[in-house]
């Protein structure tokens, strides 16, 4: 029993030794190899961290010169891009006035672009540029930083104004070969010849719109647009506004013109009156015809809507700039049976009023429908010259297509106005 | 002198405008620059001039009881109210403080009342074009047949439900690439005609005023 206890015991103990030899050696190898793993992950970081703060390549083929075509005050600085490109954050443009040091960081390109235009310089002062290819990366300790190469620098380079604009050469072409062609038919007007126009249905139907309303012994609403006097839509509104007065006093019908610029609104006022003297009727006006309801483009339209709605005009003129408060006129002018009369030379907004109305000058109709209504001779004139000027862009068209699809000469570059 | 003087003004500063576009130097640049200037300054000057005659008009239709004189009215309370609360919150607040500041009564009156009835007119027009385009799309004759194909295809196009409608039979997605060709093609051609038309007119209208033969504007014949 004795032995058996003795036997146990010492079987008792080699097992435990044999257990804590193993867990002993299993941990110190586990150790050994976590410190390893620790050891080559930290060499690793290391190693990453020191490829991500090599700078990176600087960029190459630096040049700064004084900006092409402009009003001085700025510079156009460009390079050949950094092999490193994929790996940058951007490029910092570099100035100072002086050679040697000094520069600070005036602009940053991002990556993949190759120019800057630094447009905070002085006239007739010397500047010199570098560029600095810069990287951002993350450090050993975890922080953003930035690693960066700078080019050699360039200078000294002087910035002036241009005294022609050799980027809209063409552009003055075509404005001198139109604007020749609307003198010669002036002129050619002047002298008496006899100018044909198309007949424009919209125009024609002037007289009819105004009759209409004499007749219904309702008002006219003239609409000039939501744009101020600075806007040359505004001005050919104003300029048929005058034609239609006339034919308003002629016939005593009330012409009520509600304005959201205040401009606008002394502007109509004296063509108005005007218009009215004009055909022996100045007592007929009243200054009150032409009132002033907001600038805000949603609460004129809503201030309109209003009028017609109780109102119930018999006609409607459209004329001048308008935008997204279009259709909502035209379609409650519609909803109110007015006969409506629209012109703008807002692309967007033409489909809304040929929808919505009666008659629709299409563009370059509003600009023409003062000098069609007026009949004067010299007016009658530039339109003229202004089919002129169609005729030639019609032929620069077709001649441009048929010289892209059929040659190689890439004739569309040369045409480029900036 | 009355209309001589404002034609040499218009002369010079429409002159001034389309040298400075070509020759960009003094002292076209500087010029076109105080023009700009002036136009802001006489526009801010020309906002009272419509208030006071926005109030006149109103007053009047107010006092002749005339049939629209409850909407007038509204409009002088409205007036008075946003202009005595502006002035308010502008004195009230201090130099560093504004009447826009976000919290002032007048941001609450711009963002609550203002804003929602903007938002209420624009929304309208959801609607005008329901009832504009049904008007339009009537095959009443050629353009107006011509117009419904082309609405439809390009509506269509707009929509997955058109392409999907297709896919038992193809998965080339021909409603969408139709209506991209319909607007990269035909509406380009048609929108770069009109601004070409456009350009001119303006060209055209633009020299009528600067050499004075156009004169409507300024209460000439």
């Amino acid at each position: 029993m004795k032995l058996k206890n003795s036997q146990h015991i010492s079987t008792l103990y080699t097992s435990l030794f044999f257990t804590l030899f193993v867990l002993i050696f299993s941990t110190l190898t586990s150790q050994a190899q976590t410190e390893q793993e620790m050891f080559d992950s930290v060499q690793t970081l290391i190693l990453q961290a020191e490829v991500a703060a090599t700078p990176p390549a600087p960029v190459t083929m630096l040049s700064a010169v004084d900006n092409p075509n402009d009003k001085g005050g700025a510079m156009l600085i460009s390079w050949e891009l950094s092999v490193d490109d994929a790996d940058l954050k951007s490029y910092f443009v570099m100035r100072s006035d002086t050679k040697v040091g000094g520069f600070e960081q005036v602009g940053e390109a991002v990556r993949g672009n190759s120019s800057y235009v630094d447009n905070k310089v002085e006239d007739d002062k010397e500047y010199y540029y570098y560029v600095n290819s810069v990287k951002q990366y993350t450090d050993f300790d975890g922080n953003e930083a930035f690693a960066g190469a700078g080019s050699q620098s360039v200078g000294p380079i002087v910035s002036s104004a241009q005294w022609f604009n050799m980027a809209r050469v063409y552009c003055l072409f075509f404005v001198l070969l139109v604007s020749g062609a609307i003198m010669f038919y002036i002129n050619k007007a002047k002298s008496g010849a006899e100018i044909y126009v198309r007949k424009i249905a919209g125009i024609d139907a002037v007289d009819e719109a105004v009759g209409r309303a004499t007749e219904m012994g309702r008002k006219i609403f003239f609409i000039p647009g939501i744009q101020d006097m600075n806007d040359v839509q505004t001005i050919a509104g104003i300029a048929i506004l005058g034609r239609v007065g006339e034919l308003a006093a002629q016939y005593e019908t009330w012409l009520e013109v509600p304005v959201s610029k205040s401009l606008v609104m002394v502007t109509a006022r004296e063509t108005l009156k005007e218009a009215y003297t004009k055909v022996g009727r100045p007592d007929a006006f009243n200054q009150d015809q032409v009132h002033y309801l907001t600038d805000d483009q949603f609460g004129y339209a809503a201030a309109i809507d209003g009028m017609v709605v109780r109102e119930k005009p018999a006609t409607i003129f459209y004329m001048g700039a308008f935008f997204a408060e279009s259709l909502i006129l035209a379609e409650t002018g519609n909803a109110a049976g007015a006969i409506q009369i629209a012109g703008t030379a807002m692309p967007s907004q033409l489909p809304f009023f040929v929808a919505s109305c009666d008659y629709t000058l299409l563009g370059e109709e509003l600009f023409a429908a003062s000098a069609y209504l007026s009949k004067e001779p010299r007016q009658l004139g530039s339109l003229k010259g202004q089919d002129f000027g169609k005729l030639i862009f019609m032929t620069a068209i077709i001649l441009g297509v048929l010289i892209e699809t059929f040659t190689d000469v890439p004739v569309s570059k040369y045409f480029l106005v900036k | 002198m009355r209309r001589e003087i404002p034609l040499i003004i218009t002369t010079i500063a429409g002159l001034v405008f389309a040298i400075s576009y070509f020759i960009p130097h003094w002292p076209f640049v500087e010029a076109e620059s105080i023009f700009g200037d002036w136009i802001a300054i006489v526009q801010a000057f020309a906002i009272w001039l419509g208030a006071l005659n926005l109030i006149k008009v109103s007053l009047e239709k107010i006092y002749r009881k005339k049939e629209d004189a409850f909407y007038s009215g509204i409009i002088i309370v409205c007036l008075l109210v946003t202009l005595g609360i502006g002035f308010y919150d502008g004195f009230s607040g201090g130099a560093q403080s504004s009447f826009r500041d976000t919290g002032t009564t007048f941001d609450w009156l711009y963002r609550f009342i203002y804003t929602p009835l903007t938002s209420t007119m624009f929304a309208m027009l959801a609607f005008f074009v329901a009832s504009a385009s049904y008007r339009a799309f009537r095959a009443r004759n050629f353009e107006a047949t011509l117009l419904l194909i082309a609405g439809f295809f390009v509506m269509g196009g707009r929509v997955p439900l058109f392409d999907l409608a297709l896919k038992p039979f193809t998965d080339v997605p021909y409603f969408s690439e139709f209506a991209g060709w319909i607007m990269a093609y035909p509406l380009t051609a048609g929108m770069t005609a009109i601004m070409i038309g456009i350009a001119l007119g303006i060209m055209s209208s633009s020299l009528r005023i600067i050499l004075g033969i156009e004169r409507s504007h300024i209460g000439g014949a």
